[in-house]
């Protein structure tokens, strides 16, 4: 806890934690953004529209099984097949068409989405503010160094790195996932090898904004579940998918831990502009490395 | 087994086929020769449907396939070796034969290994990523990528290109074993002595239009019609 003499250790420890936690949210979103920019290179600016509708699905799961520690589990584990499920509509009905398009016609396009899809939720699920609570065990906090340490932190310091394991798996280790590799640098060679792109860039968008689902599922019992969600996160979301290097996971990882921890520790020492600091760390990188810390793969 | 009809095709607004007809029976190497330029790479592409031509047929093994997508026509049978080799860089070998494979309907399969058999030096190299190879080595990463989705039918687009003598000849024992396995061969070539050696019938092209063809001994007599030809 902080004293009046300053800044303790432990509410460094503490802040580095939770900024480490936030950023775990952020890379599970960015990782999605940055596999769709990779794969089908659309810079998907309705990715954040889909992080809402993970938040919001986990929230309609969440009550309608009552509420208790299954309805939390089951709210997070479907939400973002929910999200999946409508991405996957949205892909073989709309973006499947766009994909020859230049960068411009498909920001606009997928703007227009974020538009549509935002009022969408607020048809669906209102203005109000939502909430979900995590189950019992993830409530509460650990101590630490004398201060606390909330539980459902160290639950999504243990998700983040499972999901970048799975992720790395999924790339590395699959056939789909080296197909995948393999059209985003040279789809038409891949069409030449038999293979049918045009499903392969459906499973890599689906899976992109499955990504973005279980970003906003994770978020849901942090924060109040608002429309607008999706703003806030978007424009974080390009920012560190652009400083890690396009298209590139590690990168994603690298700027979310970037902005998470800049963000927190900004709350730590200057609350009043803990805003300014990751953009700032995001100007500085690109001053020095304007193509993103990581190898991009545009 | 390929019947190629009067095709016309276009980049954009340029014109860049005119009326190129050719035919491969099955069990043959054909081969287009022509020089720099003349529509050999056009060709094949139209054939696979990457460049779909404007006008003309295209037909293989009895059926209409001018207009089809190139995955389609891959799974029908056809294999595609690409002048510029096309490997993904950031694949490793054994990942791009990898993704490329895909089961043959009641014939012996390729796999990796048979592939490493065929080419031994690329064994070596099976973890390595692609974009580290040699040229010659893609070319050959290339070939073992086409095969390992057991076509019926191979379009060759200038293999020898950039290869070193050796490997000229090596690759020349290779194609001819292929067709020995009953791989039947469209190979679109410069090097006219490396490619009449193997082939049954050639097809001359230059500025878009088949200007010759004929058997290879009609076209290793017949220096005339290789010099108008430009080869
Ligand atoms: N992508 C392209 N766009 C426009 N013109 C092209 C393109 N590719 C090739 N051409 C032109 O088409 C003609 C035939 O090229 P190509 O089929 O590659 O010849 P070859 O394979 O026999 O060397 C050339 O005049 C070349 O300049
Ligand atoms: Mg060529």
């Amino acid at each position: 806890m902080e004293t009046s003499q300053g800044i303790t250790l432990a509410a460094l420890a503490i802040h580095f934690l939770v900024g480490l936690s936030r950023a775990m949210i952020l890379f599970i979103v960015c990782s999605g953004l940055s596999f769709v920019l990779g794969v089908l290179r659309v810079p998907n600016v309705a990715h954040g529209s889909l992080y809402m509708i993970g938040a919001f699905s986990a929230f309609s799961i969440f009550t309608l099984l009552g509420g208790g520690a299954v309805a939390f589990w089951a709210a997070l584990i479907l939400a973002p097949f929910v999200v999946a499920i409508v991405s996957l509509i949205a892909e073989r009905s709309l973006f499947k068409h766009l994909y020859q398009r230049e960068h411009l016609m498909l920001l606009l396009f997928t703007f227009a989405l974020m538009l549509i899809l935002g009022d969408l939720v607020k048809i669906i699920w209102g203005a109000q503010y939502r909430s979900i609570m995590a189950p019992e065990f993830l409530r509460g906090s650990f101590p630490l160094f004398g201060a606390s340490l909330p539980r459902y932190n160290v639950f999504l310091l243990i998700v983040g790195p499972l999901v970048a394991i799975g992720l790395w798996l999924f790339t590395n280790k699959t056939k789909i996932g080296k197909i995948a590799r393999a059209a985003a640098v040279d789809m038409e060679m891949v069409g030449a090898l038999g293979i049918n792109v045009s499903w392969v860039f459906a499973f890599a968008f689906v899976l992109g904004c499955f990504l973005a689902g279980m970003g906003g599922a994770l978020v849901a019992p942090t924060i109040s579940i608002t429309i607008g969600m999706d703003h806030d996160l978007i424009i974080e979301a390009f920012l560190i998918v652009v400083i890690g290097g396009l298209g590139n996971m590690w990168g994603a990882m690298v700027g979310s831990l970037i902005f998470g921890l800049t963000q927190s520790f900004g709350v730590l020492f200057l609350p009043q502009f803990a805003i300014v600091f990751p953009y700032t760390a995001v100007v500085i990188v690109l001053l020095i490395r304007p193509k993103g810390l990581l190898k991009s793969v545009w | 087994m390929l019947d190629v009809e009067t095709i016309n095709t276009y980049y954009g607004l340029s014109h860049i086929l005119f009326d190129v007809s050719l035919k491969v029976k099955s069990g043959q190497v054909v081969c287009l020769l022509g020089r720099n330029g003349a529509g050999k790479t056009t060709t094949l592409k139209s054939i696979l449907g990457l460049t779909p031509p404007k006008m003309g047929r295209i037909r293989f093994k009895g059926e209409e396939i001018a207009g089809e997508q190139p995955f389609r026509l891959v799974r029908k049978g056809i294999g595609y070796v690409p002048d510029d080799r096309r490997i993904f860089a950031d694949l490793t070998v054994g990942e791009n034969l990898e993704i490329a494979a895909k089961k043959a309907a009641g014939r012996e399969d390729w796999d990796e290994e048979k592939v490493y058999k065929l080419f031994p030096t690329l064994k070596g190299f099976a973890s390595r990523r692609g974009g580290f190879l040699s040229g010659g080595e893609q070319k050959m990463l290339a070939i073992g990528r086409a095969l390992m989705g057991n076509p019926e039918f191979l379009l060759l687009d200038e293999p020898t290109e950039g290869l070193a003598p050796a490997l000229v000849r090596s690759l020349g024992e290779t194609i001819t074993r292929l067709k020995e396995a009953g791989l039947t061969v469209l190979l679109a070539e410069q090097n006219v002595k490396f490619t009449l050696k193997l082939s049954d019938y050639g097809y001359i092209i230059d500025n878009g239009r088949i200007c010759y063809q004929g058997t290879v001994k009609e076209l290793m007599e017949d220096d005339d019609v290789r010099k108008t030809c430009g080869i």
